[in-house]
């Protein structure tokens, strides 16, 4: 484990009880994040990813439970020695001491900025509760912070945007609001859930580059989640790559874009669309589809589809995430022989 | 919003007038008049009348000329305030619907109180505690309140208590006041009595406002600003209510457009089983006689009272839901 890191997730497992049957959508997940650090958590739709990071939120609804693993993180800006860790995992997610790391020390910022604010709420009262949960401070000094945050985030006139309701602001600002949320109380750690899937391409850049400028002059950690591994390679420092609910490969961003190990990584990079691609070659795309999470494959949760599937280990055995290298770490018996105990 | 009320307003006369022309119309419906009426209620009794008699009678009462003069007639009275004159009583109509008009608002207005103030919990917690015991048990209870008629639940209510407590329950006051003039007293006793006609009326509505909350609240519970409100860091309970009841509500209050005229309308039948001095039995009993101006007047009081409870739940709506009040204005 990293001992400078400001959070790091230890073999975190999250499960949905049903009458169906049990869904290990998060089954073993491990990495850290550095003060300052950007980490990029990618992988396709039911991967666990957002799941994820609701567990270290804590705000996992029934009848989804974290069941185990750690998650370590460190609320307090002084007195970095390593030692003051608290474990996410063992907090009630109801309970007084969630909630005062909820918000304050790691906020969010959701996928749809649209649902996300109520459309009977103006945004100013919106904004005001989110610092006054946290700060004792009355209704003026709130609504200074969160003009002074709007300011920040780029929302023209924010003193008459604090009397508006989200319907009435256009996609990209409903996101600049959302953002400005996050940062009301100067959080350690920004999760930024799919930040920039509701908002056009253009709009999208502009997010990206506003979300990496604020975490250098606000020395946070982002963790940022995303399918598109174009923005990935714009704003992250480390990747994690996951899929069905683990975690295939991590990395550097350099080392997993130009030296990926896994054969998942490999996949998904293969299809990516390039410009210097030859026109009207079909696009490499990865065989298959995602298994129902009732129907998990036995040993590496990727062997159905993969291309270097090698019969009667790959099936029999999940790989444990080991590190190779310098910096990368991965799941796959290519690189290493070390299993799961089971 | 005031642009808004203001609108409602300007709309209230028109409407009115309308309703007079329906309601004059209804009353006008049954075959025969209060004369009919009258002479045949005096055959019964034994006694009997002479030919001119009759007619003299009708044109006392201006029976004898065409509906669209009496309608004009009636209507030019009433502008001036004046209702005219209960024909079977022989009582000014104002004298006779004043106080129970009042006493029929009060009534109509505790019970919508208690109807909201009950059922709100009731949904609230069934809903965040969907399929827990509480769930289930006001499940039943929702359906049963729903099924079971409210004068059934009057009437039984009201043998239980003479059965087995031994008190009589029925009316708004207790003897003393029942005719006295207003007084701090009489209003304690009031509120001594309110309270069982209240919840019986108000059963049937608690039941039918806890259901369409709880699944209003549950269709709220799972939307992604409940996500973003605990992830504020934001206690469960307060943000409950702040977001997700908040939103529920607002289509309880558009049906409070039809809720509340029932409550003045509906309890006619609960009124007369509780001998209750509403303008509820009043209105039967000018019905049964024939009192066509009596019977007109009422009915013009109850739409009166829809349209003020529909402007009621309009202005709520606005103030409560931006959206509408952007909408109109």
């Amino acid at each position: 484990m990293n001992t400078n890191a400001i959070l790091s997730v230890r073999n975190l497992k999250t499960r949905f009880t049903m009458d169906e049957g049990t869904t290990k959508a998060v089954d073993g997940v491990s990495f850290d994040v550095a003060p300052g650090q950007v980490v990029g958590i990618v992988g396709e739709s039911g991967c666990g990813k957002s799941v994820t990071i609701k567990s270290i939120l804590r705000i996992v609804q029934k009848p989804g439970e974290v069941v185990g693993g750690e998650i370590l993180f460190r609320p307090q800006r002084h007195g970095e020695n390593g030692t003051d860790f608290v474990d996410l995992a063992k907090l009630d997610g109801r309970g007084k001491e969630m909630r005062t790391i909820r918000g304050n020390d790691i906020a969010l910022i959701p996928q749809e900025p649209m649902a996300a604010l109520s459309p009977v709420h103006t945004i100013g009262n919106q904004l005001v509760e989110a610092v006054q949960l946290h700060r004792k401070i009355n209704k003026r000094q709130a609504e200074e912070i969160a003009i002074e945050r709007m300011k920040e985030v780029g929302v023209p006139s924010p003193e008459e945007r604090m009397s508006a309701y989200s319907w009435e602001l256009s996609g990209g600002l409903r996101q600049r609001v959302m953002i400005a949320m996050a940062l009301l109380c100067s959080p350690r750690l920004l999760i930024a859930d799919e930040p920039t899937t509701a908002i056009d391409v253009t709009t999208q850049a502009q997010v990206l580059n506003l979300l990496r400028g604020l975490q250098k002059n606000h020395d946070m950690a982002i963790i940022f989640i995303t399918h598109d591994l174009g923005v990935i390679a714009q704003v992250a420092d480390d990747v994690v790559v996951m899929y069905l609910g683990r975690v295939m490969e991590t990395g550097p961003v350099d080392d997993i874009f130009h030296n990926p190990l896994h054969p998942y990584t490999k996949a998904l990079l293969g299809s990516i669309p390039s410009i210097h691609t030859t026109s009207r070659e079909p696009l490499p795309t990865i065989e298959g589809s995602i298994p129902h999470p009732f129907n998990r494959p036995a040993g590496c949760p990727f062997f159905p589809r993969c291309a270097a599937y090698m019969p009667g280990k790959c099936d029999r055995q999940t790989p444990k995430l080991e590190r190779i290298g310098e910096h990368q770490s991965v799941s796959c018996f290519l690189h290493h022989e070390v299993a799961e105990e089971i | 919003m005031l642009v808004y009320i203001v609108k409602r307003l300007l709309l209230l006369p028109l409407l009115l007038l309308v309703f007079s022309v329906i309601a004059f119309i209804l009353i006008q419906a049954p075959p025969g008049d209060f004369v009919t009426s009258y002479v045949a209620e005096l055959a019964a009794s034994g006694s009997s009348m002479d030919r001119l008699q009759i007619d003299a009678l009708r044109e006392l009462y201006g029976l004898d000329r065409p509906g669209y003069v009496q309608y004009f007639k009636w209507l030019s009275r009433i502008l001036q305030g004046d209702l005219g004159i209960s024909l079977d009583f022989q009582k000014p109509i104002s004298e006779l619907i004043g106080q129970r008009l009042l006493l029929t608002v009060i009534l109509g207005l505790s019970t919508f109180l208690f109807t909201f103030a009950v059922a709100l919990p009731i949904g609230t917690i069934s809903a965040t505690r969907q399929y827990s015991f509480f769930d289930y048990f006001f499940t039943v209870f929702n359906y049963v309140g729903v099924a079971t008629p409210t004068f059934m639940t009057a009437l039984i209510l009201m043998w239980l208590a003479f059965s087995k407590l031994g008190i009589t329950i029925t009316g708004l006051f207790s003897p003393e006041y029942a005719d006295a003039a207003w007084s701090f007293g009489r209003v304690v006793d009031l509120g001594k009595h309110v309270w069982l006609p209240m919840v019986i009326l108000g059963l049937d509505g608690t039941a039918r406002l806890a259901r369409i909350l709880r699944a209003n609240l549950l269709d709220e519970l799972n939307k992604p600003y409940m996500e973003m409100a605990r992830a504020k860091g934001m206690p469960e309970w307060r943000l409950i209510i702040k977001y997700p009841v908040r939103l529920a509500i607002n289509p309880l209050v558009s049906s409070l457009g039809w809720y509340l005229p029932l409550i003045f309308s509906g309890s006619l039948i609960v009124a007369t089983v509780l001998n209750l001095p509403t303008i509820g039995p009043l209105l039967l009993r000018s019905l049964i006689s024939q009192d066509m101006f009596l019977a007109g007047s009422i009915v013009l009081s109850y739409f009166g009272l829809a349209v003020i409870g529909t402007l009621l739940s309009d202005v709520l709506l606005a103030w409560l839901d931006p959206r509408i009040r952007m909408e109109e204005s």
